[in-house]
């Protein structure tokens, strides 16, 4: 069935969850996003992001199947969870760590960069956030999504799912790939034993 | 459509926003949030700036009951305080406003209250003059879309 039918009629755009503690900001940001052509939720804390994901503590599983987060955006000074401690969770989650994670920073400090790009974010933006930044970033993350469909080890659990599973509770539905692309032309480029292997790897 | 009051009003537009430029009102992210405003969100800017001015009158609410009594200053508060203001003001390009702030988190660091006390009434006044600017600029666009014409793309480079 059914993954081909979804991919193709689910929304090409990304969907960006954005999340800082100013108001401002997130009404500059979510412009920024929504006239590149992205759908957005924009939350006020690392705390309520978590909870979006469904990630505060109810053990990585999102239970929201139509939950599909194609990159995450974040403010790293925030009171509460930094945007750095956000970013370990997301990378810490089964479900979500393939996630690309931005993290905006009015701050130029350079080992606060490097902290952040080996905790693995995918990018790091001064702020203030501008036009010519936003669309950068989203031709990184249409770009990457495009590089992981021929990446056997970047599969997301939903490739998995296609394949060989029915149902299964870990499997989340957000994918780091946009939607637009069709996942079940993925399928014959792989053997039978790296698929076991990837579905271990997702089940741990 | 009078075309000749509508270039009157351009005119006058252009040259008000330019000045706004010149005298360090403003800076490039104020024009990078107009390069998101179109027929659609006509008022993007304008909304996007009022919630600035909001979040001003309440920080500087804050900081400056933090900074009343002298024997019990919250200097983290205040920084606290500072930092916002500095980061939305930035964001829509407050220029005179953000460098106050510049200043102001100096003063905090050094837990200098009288230092302070004249930043948060230097950043009142100048949060309040460009309030004052703004809404002069915008009545013009009212005023050009009113009477029929387009409100021009200034570039300030």
């Amino acid at each position: 069935m059914a993954l081909r039918e979804i991919a193709s009629s689910s929304s090409p755009e990304l969907h960006v969850l954005a999340v800082d503690d100013s108001f401002v900001d997130r009404k500059v940001i979510e412009r920024l996003l929504k006239i590149s052509a992205c759908k957005v939720t924009t939350v006020e804390s690392g705390t309520r992001a978590l909870q979006y994901l469904g990630l505060d503590g109810d053990n990585g599983s999102s239970g929201l199947k139509d939950l599909k987060v194609n990159l995450i955006v974040t403010d790293y000074s925030m009171p509460g969870l930094t945007g750095y401690e956000l970013l370990k969770k997301i990378k810490e989650s089964s479900a979500f760590r393939e996630i690309p994670v931005v993290i905006m920073s009015s701050e130029n400090i350079q080992p606060r960069i490097e902290q952040c790009m080996i905790e693995g974010a995918e990018d790091f933006l001064l702020k203030p956030v501008k036009l010519a930044d936003v669309k950068r970033l989203k031709e990184l993350i249409m770009r990457g999504s495009e590089a992981d469909e021929g990446k056997t080890k970047k599969l997301s659990p939903k490739r998995i799912l296609q394949n060989d599973i029915d149902s299964s509770p870990s499997s989340s539905s957000t994918s780091s790939s946009s939607s637009s692309h069709d996942v079940s032309s993925l399928d014959d480029d792989i053997p039978s034993s790296k698929r076991i292997k990837l579905e271990s790897r997702v089940n741990d | 459509m009078n075309t000749t009051v509508v270039a009157q009003l351009q005119r006058q537009f252009q040259d008000y926003i330019v000045s706004l430029y010149q005298q360090g009102f403003l800076d490039n992210q104020f024009s990078e949030l107009r390069k998101l405003q179109d027929e659609g969100t006509p008022d993007f800017v304008s909304e996007v700036v009022s919630l600035f001015f909001d979040d001003c009158s309440k920080l500087i609410d804050t900081m400056s009951r933090s900074l009343e009594r002298p024997d019990n200053v919250d200097f983290k508060q205040v920084d606290s305080g500072v930092h916002q203001l500095k980061g939305s003001s930035s964001s829509v390009g407050a220029r005179r406003v953000k460098n106050v702030c510049i200043s102001f988190k100096e003063c905090c660091h050094v837990q200098n209250r009288e230092g302070c006390l004249r930043c948060l009434q230097q950043v009142d006044y100048e949060y309040k003059m460009l309030k004052t600017k703004l809404q002069d600029l915008f009545n013009l666009e009212q005023q050009i879309l009113q009477a029929g014409g387009t409100i021009p793309q200034v570039d300030i480079n």
